[in-house]
Parts: structure tokens; sequence; C-alpha cells
């Protein structure tokens, strides 16, 4: 049997969520196509940090851009969720940080993103369960946290609402205008999102990496930190592309858990935790925050990110005419998901976009594979 | 802290008691660990000591086969993570310090026991209701029930021990609400008339157990009270009637403790740990014994514990060799399964408010509508509390057929700094 859409979304995670969402809202008849349940993979996996990244102007445009659209959505979203805006403080550990803090409020105020740099004194007040002797921080009060699982799934249930179909099975095959799942169920489609995250087996020609990491859940201490705590080093543990690297990040969740993060490895297909990794990771955070040490854990876990090669997703049509891409968020696929899904909306709908879509066209992918050729 | 051994075997209760003694006779270098204070598990909480005087038979011979095995206990260490391939790590927070401890070994036995298995009703998390079990072993760590109107409910064959120990630390147990049919139960009967040892022990509660209403047949509908349990609706199915009580006992039977062998990545079938004839389960140097592996018992978990020693001791043989007394035993769970499988009234108790994760406070309302356990926890935080879902899991497996199957580190909290290696290694470094 063969079922027809406008546009066929392959994957429930955050991305393809938004993307329904997006479609339905201008009257385009969705399916949406997920093998496991809604928000489950690398969704559920991250800690759901909304954060206007800098790493380049085009990160820079786009995780605003997407934060602008969660602030939006923030009145509708229900209590489930747990939208907050706690903002983000990047911690610098000495003076050389420092000086990144200044160059960053630098680019901030140039892209209309309020921030404040905090002294040693005003961090200490901000956050005082940081060790004495780190010299300030940027504090960026916009950026925000939330449950991400319930925010996707909240996205796709209006998606249904506006007649969206959920349909439950696993993709074997997609592209030149059809979608064929495992049980012989054929959808055809013109437009056919690849929203996986990372499973992207069935494109060969995807140049995706796995980006491992793994995160820690504590018991409920509410009030213990404040707003969403992340080192100046995580840039560079971030733009580490070969090796293993860990970098302090803790997020308060609405619940009174921490979130303790971060990590990320590459060549990773086991998703067991890592004890030395973990290991690394949480004395890194004890290193900015001695008294976590105390705290009861509950859990461990691990995700998988989506990482390019240049960090920036991959936003709009492939080389089949009928296959179009919204993948490799690597870390920011909750941040990026509205502005993303957006930005593919244009472009289905020959809309002009509020930022420039260029830089996240997957046809660089092509021309990165040729210079390496 | 790091320790190895040949074979670690994991709980002291009499799976683990037989396991270790059998493994350290036959010449291997055995360590037992244990998160209670002394070995027993659950069944001998008491015995402290080997007493020569203890009136238990069996209990006072395995705890001096124990005693004279040569095996090492560590008792007070709770097993929290699987680091690495072949090594487990515990944690001893019983003294005012927290010390944690990787432990490697060749050969690995899993005797860690089973839980009582809660049901929600509206009220079931009121004060002074708890599990039947837990209320005994409550009662035995010195909470008084002296004087109190205690009614013990649910269904099993603990309860009538549960209620004859109450009695004899001085509650005033009114009513044994079992919610098997007697029809059911009287198949049971005749089925452990045929094995004389069951029969002794169950006439041997049923006679403590006098001066209370046994009812079968009967179940919990409401615990009753606003800021305490003052009493128990019931009903026979036909009738209901309001009991006053002050603390209400009631369990559901038992569910394996199938968490370690989950996060070893041994396969489990109907919440028990599969193992073959020589109880090894999917993964080859990993054993089971006793409740995990099926709920049959004091008797099935000294064997099977005693088979897992041998195996893990290399005596295949003669391991093997216990099989068919083992299979009377399979016979006898079976049979126990079916005695006292749950009514579907049970399972229709809840009211939307009631709540199902006491960890997270999830009403039974907010679980509908979810496709498995993972998608529900994921939305509902069902299972992500503290409990790690031992409580709320069967449950909602009863409720919504849902099976729990992600288990990850740690299997109960501990302080971050056990995680990874923590600083308290770092600090025994410098």
């Amino acid at each position: 049997m063969t079922d027809a859409f406008d546009v066929v979304v392959v994957g429930a995670g955050i991305a393809g969520c938004a993307c329904a969402r997006e479609l339905t809202d201008a009257g385009v008849q969705v399916a949406v196509v997920e093998h496991d349940a809604p928000g489950g993979g690398a969704t559920a996996a991250g800690m759901g940090h909304i954060v206007v990244m800098d790493d380049s102007p085009a990160q820079l445009a786009l995780t605003h851009y997407a934060r602008s659209l969660w602030q939006k959505l923030t009145s509708e979203l229900p209590a489930s969720v747990e939208y907050e805006e706690r903002g983000t403080l990047w911690i610098a550990a000495d003076h050389e940080e420092m000086t990144q803090v200044h160059t960053k409020h630098a680019t901030c105020t140039g892209d209309g993103v309020r921030s404040e740099v905090l002294d040693a004194v005003a961090l200490s007040e901000a956050e005082p369960r940081l060790r004495t002797g780190l010299a300030g921080a940027l504090l960026v009060p916009d950026d925000a946290i939330l449950y991400p699982p319930a925010a996707a799934r909240y996205l796709l249930q209006a998606a249904q609402r506006a007649g969206a179909r959920l349909i439950r099975g696993t993709v074997t095959r997609a592209g030149n205008g059809a979608v064929t799942l495992s049980d012989g169920t054929m959808l055809a489609s013109d437009h056919i999102v690849i929203a996986t995250g990372v499973e992207v087996s069935m494109f060969p020609w995807i140049r995706l990496k796995k980006r491992k990491g793994h995160l820690v859940i504590t018991d409920r201490y509410p009030g213990f930190v404040r707003h969403q705590l992340v080192e100046l080093g995580y840039l560079k543990s971030a733009h580490a592309t070969t090796s293993d690297s860990v970098a302090f990040n803790v997020q308060p969740r609405m619940t009174g858990q921490l979130l303790i993060g971060s990590s990320r490895q590459y060549m990773q297909e086991d998703a067991t935790a890592d004890a030395g990794l973990v290991d690394r990771m949480l004395r890194r955070a004890y290193e900015y925050m001695p008294q976590l040490a105390s705290l009861s854990a509950t859990r461990v876990w691990t995700g998988f990110r989506a990482a390019t090669s240049d960090k920036l997703p991959w936003i709009g049509p492939t080389h089949d005419p009928t296959l179009y891409m919204l993948a490799g968020f690597e870390g920011l696929g909750i941040t990026m998901a509205p502005a993303a899904a957006r930005l593919l909306a244009d472009h289905l709908l020959a809309r002009q976009s509020a930022i420039d879509p260029g830089p996240y066209l997957p046809e660089r992918m092509a021309r990165a594979e040729t210079i390496l050729v | 802290m790091s320790l190895d051994t040949q074979v670690l075997v994991v709980g002291a209760g009499p799976a683990g008691i037989a396991a270790a003694a059998t493994a350290a006779t036959h010449g291997r270098q055995v360590l037992l660990l244990d998160d209670n204070l002394a070995p027993g598990g659950q069944i001998w909480r008491e015995a402290t000591t080997v007493q020569q005087e203890d009136p238990d038979d069996v209990r006072r011979k395995t705890l001096l086969a124990l005693r004279v095995s040569g095996a090492r206990i560590f008792s007070g260490w709770r097993v929290f993570d699987a680091p690495r391939n072949g090594s487990l790590r515990a944690i001893n927070d019983s003294g005012p310090e927290i010390h944690t401890i990787d432990i490697s070994y060749e050969q690995l036995v899993l005797a860690t026991g089973a839980r009582e298995r809660f049901l929600p009703f509206p009220g079931w998390t009121l004060p002074g209701v708890f599990g039947a079990g837990g209320l005994e072993a409550l009662a035995r760590g010195g909470f008084s029930v002296t004087g109190k109107r205690i009614v013990v409910a649910g269904t099993g064959p603990l309860l009538l021990p549960v209620a004859a120990h109450l009695r004899q630390m001085g509650g005033r147990v009114t009513t044994v609400a079992e919610q098997a049919s007697r029809g059911q139960l009287a198949r049971f009967s005749t089925f452990l008339s045929r094995q004389p040892g069951k029969l002794i022990e169950g006439l041997q509660y049923r006679a403590a157990s006098g001066g209370s209403k046994y009812r079968p047949g009967c179940w919990p509908l409401a615990a009753l009270g606003t800021d305490k349990i003052e009493g128990v609706r019931l009903t026979d199915g036909q009738r209901r009637w309001e009991e006053p009580c002050e603390l209400l006992g009631c369990g559901f039977h038992l569910v394996p403790n199938t968490e370690l062998a989950s996060l070893l990545g041994c396969a489990t079938r109907e919440n028990a740990i599969e193992v073959d004839d020589v109880q090894q389960t999917s993964v080859s140097n990993v054993f089971a014994a006793g409740e995990p592996t099926g709920i049959a018992g004091l008797e099935s978990a000294l064997l099977t514990g005693t088979m897992a020693g041998l195996a893990a001791a290399g005596k295949l043989e003669e391991a093997k060799a216990l099989l068919p007394r083992r299979q009377k035993f399979e016979r006898f769970a079976e049979r126990l399964k079916t005695a006292f499988a749950l009514r579907p009234e049970l399972l229709s108790l809840a009211e939307p408010d009631t709540i199902v994760c006491r960890c997270e406070d999830v009403t039974f309302e907010a679980l509908k509508g979810y496709e498995d356990w993972n998608d529900a926890k994921r939305q509902t935080r069902c299972g992500m509390g503290p409990c790690q879902g031992r409580v709320c899991g069967p449950a909602t497996e009863a409720l919504f057929g849902w099976r729990a199957s992600s288990v990850r580190p740690p299997l109960y909290p501990v302080p971050l700094s056990a995680m990874g290696a923590g600083p308290s290694r770092s600090s025994l470094d410098e």
C-alpha cells in the first residue's frame, strides 16, 4: 500500500518534531516516521541547554535566531517542558580566559545578544558554590534550559493536532520520491526530510561523525546551582575534533536536579558509560565546584551527537531533488531545532528566511568531499 | 581501594552463602559481598552470629558451613556499578566515612535476592503503610509494633510468616488478607502436601498466625486516613468493609532483583535471570542463584547456590548432577506463580490521582498513553528517582504491561565522589 504526503519527515527527534510542527502550521500535509518513541534518541540524551554559541558567525546567527524562536514559543509550552531562563555563565578560570570573556562580550553585543561581564566578586555572588579564585564570567541572561523529550513530544503533538500523521516503522530506504518501511509500507513524497540524527547508515554519502557524550544527573538540590554553568574552556573541548575531551558544564533542572557534563569522544560506537571518562569529567567539575563531590548521583548515561566536519548543521536540499536534510547539529540540536525547522520550511514553501540559509546548505558537504579528493 | 578474587559472590542470603561456601570448600579464593551488616539475607535477617543454640537447623548448618569454608565476607557493601569487564564497584556508607572498592573477579555469582512488589491503590503512600516484609524488617530493626493494630494484605506465601512474626513482636494483627482465591490456595496446598518439607513450613506459619483472621480471596481497596493510616477498606469481591488499623503491611509477592545482572548484560526472561543447567547466565563467567533466577523459596536458593558455587569452582559435572533436584523446585516455582497470580481487579484499584511513582510523584493518570516504560520514563520521569524504578517498575509492569528495560549505573544513588575513580581514590593515592 502506498500513502502520499506533501512531506515525509524521517525521525521524530527534536528536529523532526519541530519541522513537522512548522510545516503543519503552514498547512502542509506531513507524515513523521519513527521506529522508537518520539524524542527518545539524542534528544533525550542531552541537557536541553538553549544557548547562543559564537564559534563562527554562522553558528552565532543560527543559535541567536533559534533562541528567539524558543522565546516566542514559551507562552504555549506546557509545564512539562520545564523551560527556564537561568542564563549561561561562561566561566573564566584565569586572566587569560578573562580576555576571552571580553571578546565574547563584544561579539554578543555586536549581534544584539544581551550579556554582562562579571568580575571575580560578582561571579562569586552569582554562584556562591563555585570555588574561589576564578577570574570572572560572562553572563548571557536570556539563555535557557528545557526538558528535551517533553519539548519534542509537545511539538509533535501540536503538529498532530494540526493534521500531521505519526507513522511507526523502520525506514529501510528513502529517496527518489519514496520512503520504504521494513514492513513493506511505501510512502510517496516529493519532499523527504532526513532528521535521523546519527542514524544515517542508509545514506552512505552523508559524512557524519558520531561524537559520544556522557552525562551524570544528581538527586534534587534546589538552589545549589542558579545558572547554567559552562567553563570557557568548553570551547576548546568542543573544538577538539580528534581526541577525547571533557569540560565543566553543570546545569540545574527545574526539579532541582543537577546535570553534570560534559564529554566528547570520537570513534566510539559502544553506548556503555566509560568509567575512566566519567572520572575525568567529574574531576573537571570538582575543580570548579568541589562541593559537587558530596552530592548524590542517580544516573549516568551516554548519547551520540551527530557532528559535521565544519561544525555547522546541514539544512536544505540535497543532490536527490526529493531528499532534504535536517541533521548534523552536534551538541546544539535542542537549541537549533526551531530555527533549522523554520529555515527548511522557508525553503520548501519558497519563503524569505529571516537569516541567510547559505552557510547551512548541505551542498557544502560535496564541496568538502571534492576538496578532500 | 581495589581487590582481586577468583570467585566473587554478590548477596549473602541463603543462595549466596551456599555458593560462597561451596566454591571456597572446593579450593577457590572466594569473596562474599553483601549490603547488610551480617550474612543471612532477608530471610535470616536476625541471624547475626552462628549460635550453637540456633533452633533453625538449616540456618545454623548453612552459616557454619560458610564460616569454616574460608570464604572472606565483606558486609555492608553495596554493588552499584560495573566500571570494567570483570570488575564490580561497591560502596560502604554505613560508617561516618564513605568507602568505595573495585573488585576484580574471574567468576561471579549473582545471588541478589528478591524484593516485594507493590501495587498502587488509593492511600498506599500514607504514613503507616509499608510492604509486608518491609514492616517485618522494620519491626526486627527496632520499630515498635507492640499493641498496634495491624492488617497484613497482599499475596504470597510470605504474608502468614510476616503476620506471625509481627504477632510475636507484640503487634495485634487483626486480618491477613490474601488476594488469591480459596480455590487457588487449595490446589497449591494439595501440591504442597506431596512436598513434606514445604507443608511443615506452611503449617508452622498457620499456627503462629492464630488469632488473626486469614482471609483468602480478599484484597485492599484503599488505605484510609488523611495524615496517616487509620484503617483499610477491604473487599472479597462481594462485600466491602473497613477495618481500623495503625499499620498496614501490604506486599504483592516478590520480584527478582535483576538490576546488576542486566547491567552486566545477562539475559532475562519474565523478569528472572536466565540460567543454564549449571546456573550459568548468558555471560560466560557470570552465574546466578536463588530468587533472581525465579521465586522458588529457601530450599531452592540453597540448592541453586550450591550448584552455582560448584560451577564457579569448575565442578561442572557435580553441579549438573543436582539438576534433577532443581527441576522439582522449578515445578514448585510454577505452582507458586499460579497460586499467587494477581487477580485482574487489583490492576484497577488506582484512581487517576493515585501516585504510582513515589520518588517523582507521578500519578496513574499521568502514565496513561505511553508506549513503553522508556517512553513513560522519559516523559513523566516515572522510575527516575532515587529508587531507580525498583518500586514503580514492577507496578507499571503489572498495570500497563511495560517491561523495565534499561539499567544505568549507578544501581543505587551514590555520592558523586564514588563515581568514576573519584576524589576518594585520589586521596588514597596521595
